[in-house]
This record gives structure tokens, sequence and C-alpha cells, in this order.
């Protein structure tokens, strides 16, 4: 449960931004090591590969680039507000990037089909 | 001692409550004749413990006549602070249904969730007893933050021109209005993470100084908040804003903080 003092949006934009965050950290070690199967060659890496072409990896993925959008996108709102001049609307901003980041993910979900 | 009260059906509608976001909870008010279930965190130092009041209920009741009347009639022993009963003096915040908040401006009507108030010390700060908290260690980091004016004339210069229209002026008023009610401290996740963090309150001081034409420490005001604990800590989650009862915006001032010291910094200065 989300403490009352918390339950505004751009609290939940922080918890997004920090949790994206992690998650992501913990894909790297992942990516890094599939990508490290080439070093012994072709024939492993192929494999791994054949292995992500599984359908529930493939839903997966579309999380992965969501989390990736929403890092980004809430990244860019961080920077805005931090260093052009103040914007009073940093509400609708931080629902622009998840509206961004929602939108990323759809069109690779989409193009999944 | 505590019984369940059916909200009646009053309005929502009472002015006078400057919170900058309007309501975030939804109003469970009681009809006057009614009695209000009310939680008061009772302890020291050492720990506590809710204690259940019933409180009759009135029109136009603030959070702190609530306590009033639990100290007046129920409790004498309670402890908690208040001055002005008016919004003025910063002193009467105490945390009210897991907010902060001022409790002499709040109403029961807006904040009661189906005639139950729970009242506890605001968080971040060390509790003395009951509801009244240790102001000193925020006070502290108002001084850490070089929250005081640094004058660099005597009575013998000719004042400073303040262009009431510029830029730097007009932040400076907007940020200006702080009656040192810790809400904003309470409310900062940043603050209760990070013992070094100067917080929202005197952050947002150090930027009505930087853009005082008058003040003269702007690179000891510099200095001060961009060390450790200072503006860079703040992850801009902006409960600070949306808890001041005031209507400043500190998470504003301290992004302005972080402009300046980076464009400082790029400027090769520190
Ligand atoms: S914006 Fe900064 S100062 Fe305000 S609550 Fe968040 S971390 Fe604390
Ligand atoms: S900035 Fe607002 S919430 Fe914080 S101490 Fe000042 S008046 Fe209170
Ligand atoms: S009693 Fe002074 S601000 Fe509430």
């Amino acid at each position: 449960m989300i403490r009352p003092h918390r339950r505004h949006p751009l609290w939940l934009a922080f918890a997004l931004h920090r949790v994206s965050g992690l998650l992501l950290a913990l894909f790297l070690p992942a990516h890094f090591g599939l990508l490290g199967t080439a070093l012994n060659g072709a024939e492993p890496l192929d494999a791994a590969l054949a292995w992500t072409d599984n359908p529930l990896v493939k839903f997966a993925e579309f999380g992965l680039v969501f989390l990736l959008a929403v890092h980004m996108f809430g990244g860019l709102r961080l920077l805005a507000l931090e260093f052009l001049p103040w914007s009073p609307r940093q509400k609708t901003l931080a629902a622009a990037a998840v509206a961004l980041a929602a939108a990323t993910g759809g069109a690779f979900a989409l193009q999944l089909v | 001692m505590t019984t369940a009260q059916k909200s009646g059906s009053g309005t929502d509608t009472i002015g006078n409550h400057g919170t900058g976001e309007g309501a975030d909870e939804s109003a469970g008010s009681s009809a006057p004749g009614a009695a209000l279930s009310v939680s008061v965190w009772r302890g020291g130092p050492g720990g506590g413990r809710f204690h259940d009041y019933e409180v009759p209920a009135r029109e136009s009741q603030t959070v702190l006549d609530v306590v009033s009347w639990i100290q007046q009639e129920a409790e004498p022993a309670l402890a908690y602070r208040f001055a002005c009963r008016v919004g003025m003096c910063g002193s009467c915040a105490m945390t009210v249904n897991g907010v902060p908040r001022w409790t002499c401006r709040t109403h029961v009507q807006r904040v009661a969730a189906n005639g139950r108030l729970q009242i506890a010390p605001l968080r971040n700060l060390p509790v003395i007893r009951d509801l009244a908290v240790d102001m000193d260690p925020f006070f502290e980091r108002w001084t850490a933050a070089e929250g005081r004016f640094h004058p660099g004339t005597t009575r013998h210069d000719p004042m400073a021109p303040v262009d009431p229209a510029s830029p730097a002026r007009r932040e400076a008023d907007a940020a200006i209005e702080c009656i040192n009610c810790a809400v904003c401290h309470a409310a900062c996740d940043t603050v209760a993470a990070d013992p070094d963090y100067l917080g929202p309150a005197p952050l947002n001081r150090a930027w009505t100084l930087l853009n005082d034409a008058k003040d003269e420490g702007r690179d000891a005001i510099l200095d001060a908040v961009a060390g450790r604990g200072g503006c860079l800590s703040c992850h801009s989650m902006g409960s600070c804003t949306r808890h001041c009862p005031n209507g400043l915006d500190p998470m504003r001032a301290i992004a302005g903080l972080k402009r300046a010291t980076a464009l400082r910094a790029l400027r090769g200065r520190r």
C-alpha cells in the first residue's frame, strides 16, 4: 500500500523511474551474458538467440522496451525539470513521459503480432 | 472506547484551507451532534501507541480544535503545540490520517475518513512527547543551508535598489512566505532516507536569498547547497510542494538551485 503522503502523480513518477531503473539494472547482466556467448563462436550465440524466439520471451521483450522507454522519457523529463526554465506543469510532463513510453511499448507489441 | 461512526451528509465546501493541491482524501463528514473517533499517538522518544478518544463533532471544526478538546476535556497531560491558530506561526503541524498538515487550518470535515481521525506527531523529527516534536534538527538545517541574510553594506551606505518586477525578485517573492512549519520536511522521503539532506524548507530559503539583490552571500549559499546533502540530493518527487500548506513550491526552488550550481560548475568557478 502506498502511504497517504505519497499518493500524488510526481511521487508515482519518481517510484516508476526508480523501479524501472532497478529492473533494467537487473536485466543488464543477462544482456551481457547473452552477448558474451558469442565469444565462444557463432554456435552458442545462435542457440541463445533461438531461445529468444520463444513467444514468452518475445512478450517479455515488450516489457523491456516499455521499461527502457519509461526510464528514458522519465529521465528526459527530469533533465528538463532541472535544466530548462521552470514550468509549473510538472504533472502534465510526467503524464506525457508515461504516455510516450506506453506508445513506444505499444508500437513494439503491435509489430510482434 | 472507539465506536464506529456513520458518516453524515455534510458538505465539502469549506474554504479557507490553503493546501496547494486541494483535497486529497475524500471527506467523510460528521453531522453536528455526532462524535468523531480520534486516535492520538501518545508516548515519547522510546516509543508509544495510539489512544482512542470520542470527540463531539462540530461545524467548521479544525483538527487543532479536536486536539485541544481532548487535552481540555479528556487528557490534560497531552503534549502538543500551537500558537496563532490562523496559519501564521507554523507550530501546529501534525500527521493527520497519514498526511502532514497544519492542524489549525485543516477542517475535520475535509480530512476525516468516515468520522475517523488518526493524529500523530510529524515524521522525520524526534518526538519529545505525544504530538510535540523537537524542531532543532529542522532549524539546524536552515543554518547549514546559509538560510540567513548576508549583508554587504552598512547603514551608512545607500540602500540597494530592488526592482519588484525583475525575474530574480519574482522568484524570491514566490518562495518567501514560508512559516517554518516543517510539513514539507515531514513529507519528504529523501529527508527520511538521508540524514545529511538539508530538506526542502532550508533549500527553499537559500533560493530566496540567492535571488535577493541585497544579499551578498551568493558563493557561501551555493557552497552550502552544492555539497553533500544539498540540492543535488533531491529526487524531485514533489511531496514538499504537494503538501506545503502555504502553497509554496520548494521543488521549484531546489530545481533553481540545481541550475545555479550546475552553471557555476560549468563556468569553472568551483
Ligand atoms: S522534491 Fe526534493 S525536497 Fe521535495 S519532497 Fe521530493 S526529494 Fe524532498
Ligand atoms: S515550505 Fe511550506 S511546508 Fe515547508 S516549512 Fe515552509 S510553509 Fe511549511
Ligand atoms: S497554530 Fe499557528 S500555524 Fe497553526
